[in-house]
């Protein structure tokens, strides 16, 4: 099977989740999308290290995993704090820094 | 050179005087005018014992001088405080501290009404101090110090009154001309100080011979706009008649007999400059001979009796400076028309101080008349200054005067004959515009108000007008027997005995047509003032009559073609300013404000505009990425 195909899968991703980021209100969903994303960039790190047939972007990958951990943990606990204040998880509400 | 060790006191002591009167104010307006006179006198007393203590000595001892201190040392331009008294100072020192004193006591009664006469006297001795340093000065540098101290002195007198705004504006005008002149004599230090690396006379005098004609002709040029400025001739003439808007005792000392005659001296003194440029002689001989006519002419439609002795001034000033631009004999003749000028202008100011004392500060002579009969010692004083000034023989202006018609025919050639036109004409346009002052005066039948009560001023007035009065008969015979005040000058200013050139005409020719010329003014101003005068000026007059009443139109002259296009100047200057220079300024701000504006709408606090902004940014990258490497 073409390795390329993989390359093509992680680009359709990649645009589904930045699409998801800019269009969706919801900061549960937009916080998805950026999963999505993370995800996407790790297809596309394994796949490009079974290429040049080395380890160097399956070791990216598991930086990207420990990090998108770490993320969920602090941007899960920032959007139940922003619910619970404003009972809404909507960003556009979220916009205070304008004024 | 003889060193002495008292020349300082001729300055400091008239300077302590009035920084005492003035640092002590009003605690000291009981008896400030008297220890300003004393100090005045004593001066006047230092100057008497320097002058025979001069008489004592011979040869080039008599020139004494006195380093003060050292004022200036850089580099090479080294220049010290230092006075030098010879031959050519003591006469200034005399007729400064003479005629000055003199108008000290005449000042206690004439101001005695006055609020301010304290300060009155203070500036007069501020005056003093600072015209001894002019004259004084070994170098041009020291005289400029003591140029701009009788600068700021005359500033001050003219607008003593200063609460009569045109007086104010009198003051400035005359210190805006004069500073046009300092220009002309700043300039001329420094091209002396460029050509000799030095300023003092000394050192300028020993390095003339060997300069260039050019550099002595620029600094002659720069010299006669200074003595220009200083001494009211033409072209910077005519702050003089604004000038008389200070009290009376003002005008005679300092724009009569001594300020005004600054210039003068600074020709003479620089003697070693203008014998090497015939360039700038020519130059010094037409601006005193356009001067000399000009002021006459004024002086012919003036009612105002202060301001027909200012143009008097500035026309006999004419002839000091058309003197001095006749080569090395003019140099003393310009001396001794300057010294009896000093006695008999003076006098004649103090008269008409007197005149005005009695009329409640009247100066319209259209308002006098008949006042001889009761001011008899006034008339008296006058009519003799009168008959110096027009050159009757053998009072004073007839042999300084008569010296100058006879130099200015012996130039030679047409000059000559010009020249020695001009002068005859000047004498006869004196004679007629002095005799027409003293006929609507003094003779007539009084045109005065009802409340006028003229008398006769007090004894403090008339002493110093009789005593100048004498001066007016005397002086011109005594500095002429044996040509005693042309040899005294002779080692400072190289003057020969003989008057030079090529004679024209035989002296004694020259003598009867000046005097035919006076007889001719005399009996014209008879002719046309003995009769009744109008009290106001007729309207009906002449073209010409109008241009000379307007002071043959010289502030218009100014404002055309000084003022109005300097206003010009400076408008635009503020309008490249506002537009070119603020305006660039502005529109750089502008541009940076009105793009932050633009910008500053991107942070609108939405989340996901800042995330497309990011989307697109990375894509822009990755294209831009894409299309270098293809």
């Amino acid at each position: 099977m073409d390795l390329s195909n993989y390359i093509y899968l992680s680009v359709i991703l990649f645009t589904i989740g930045a699409i998801g980021v800019v269009v969706r209100r919801n900061a549960i969903v937009v916080f998805m999308c950026i999963e999505l994303m993370l995800n996407a960039a790790n297809l596309a790190f394994v796949t490009f290290a079974r290429i040049n047939g080395n380890l160097d972007g399956q070791v990216a990958s598991f930086f990207t995993m420990v990090v998108a951990a770490c993320e969920v943990v602090v941007g899960l606990a920032i959007i139940v704090t922003i619910y619970r204040s404003r009972r809404s998880a909507s960003v556009d509400d979220a916009s205070l820094l304008k004024r | 050179m003889t060193t002495s060790s008292h020349l300082v006191y001729l300055i400091a002591l008239p300077l302590i005087s009035a920084a005492l009167l003035l640092l002590l104010g009003r605690k000291t307006d009981k008896w400030g005018h008297i220890l300003a006179t004393l100090v005045s006198a004593s001066a006047f007393g230092i100057g008497v014992s320097e002058f025979f203590a001069m008489q004592g000595r011979t040869g080039d001892a008599r020139a004494a001088t006195q380093k003060i201190f050292s004022w200036i040392s850089v580099g090479t331009f080294k220049v010290d405080a230092s006075l030098l008294l010879d031959q050519l100072s003591i006469c200034f020192v005399l007729l400064i501290t003479g005629v000055g004193t003199l108008i000290h006591i005449y000042s206690i009664a004439y101001m005695s009404h006055d609020h301010d006469r304290r300060r009155f006297f203070a500036y007069l001795n501020l005056f003093i101090a600072a015209m001894l340093l002019l004259v004084l000065g070994d170098s041009y540098l020291n005289l400029y110090v003591g140029w701009e101290g009788v600068g700021l002195a005359s500033y001050l007198l003219i607008g003593f009154w200063n609460q009569k705004p045109a007086y104010a504006t009198a003051a400035k005008k005359a210190f805006v001309a004069n500073r046009v002149g300092d220009v002309g004599l700043s300039l001329a230090i420094m091209i002396a100080f460029a050509q000799f690396g030095t300023v003092t006379f000394a050192g300028v005098k020993a390095g003339a011979p060997h300069a260039s004609t050019a550099a002595l002709t620029a600094i002659g040029a720069m010299l006669l706009l200074a003595a220009a400025g200083k001494s009211a001739q033409f072209p910077l003439q005519s702050w003089l008649g604004d000038a008389m808007a200070g009290p009376t005792p003002v005008s005679a000392l300092i724009h009569a007999a001594t300020m005004v005659t600054a210039g003068v001296y600074l020709i003479t003194r620089s003697n070693f400059i203008f014998d090497g440029s015939s360039t700038a002689r020519l130059m010094v001989v037409i601006v005193g001979g356009i001067t000399l006519i000009f002021g006459a002419l004024i002086g012919t439609a003036k009612d105002d009796i202060k301001k027909a002795l200012a143009a008097s001034t500035m026309s006999q000033i004419g002839y000091m400076i058309l003197a001095s631009g006749l080569g090395p004999v003019g140099y003393a003749i310009a001396i001794m028309h300057l010294l009896t000028h000093g006695f008999f202008k003076a006098g004649m100011f103090l008269g008409a101080g007197s005149v005005m004392h009695g009329m409640d500060d009247e100066v319209n002579m259209r308002r006098y008349g008949g006042i001889g009969k009761l001011m008899p010692i006034t008339f008296a004083t006058f009519g003799l200054g009168y008959l110096a000034i027009i050159g009757v023989p053998p009072f004073a202006g007839f042999y300084s005067k008569d010296k100058i018609i006879e130099l200015a025919f012996n130039a030679g050639g047409t000059k000559g004959i010009i020249l020695g036109g001009a002068t005859l004409l000047g004498a006869a346009i004196t004679a007629f515009y002095m005799t027409r002052l003293i006929v609507m005066t003094f003779t007539g039948a009084k045109r005065w108000d009802e409340k006028a009560h003229p008398h006769e001023s007090p004894i403090l007035m008339w002493l110093p007008m009789a005593v100048l009065a004498v001066g007016s008969v005397a002086t011109g015979f005594l500095f002429n027997s044996g040509n005693s005040l042309v040899n005294w000058l002779a080692p400072v200013l190289n003057s020969r005995n003989e008057v030079g050139g090529e004679e024209l005409m035989k002296p004694i020719v020259v003598s009867a047509l000046a005097l035919l010329a006076v007889i001719i003014g005399v009996g014209i101003a008879v002719g046309m003032y003995r009769k009744e005068v109008p009290v106001v000026a007729p309207e009906k007059v002449s073209v010409f009559t109008r241009i000379v009443r307007k002071d043959l139109m010289q502030d218009a002259f100014n404002e055309a073609v000084l003022m109005r296009p300097g206003q010009k100047l400076t408008e635009g200057l503020v309008k490249t300013d506002y537009f070119a220079i603020d305006g660039l300024v502005r529109l750089v701000a502008g541009i940076f404000a009105s793009t932050s504006t633009a910008l500053r709408k991107i942070q609108n606090g939405y989340v996901r505009s800042y995330a497309l902004i990011m989307v697109g940014g990375a894509l822009a990258l990755i294209a831009t990425i894409w299309v270098v490497t293809l």
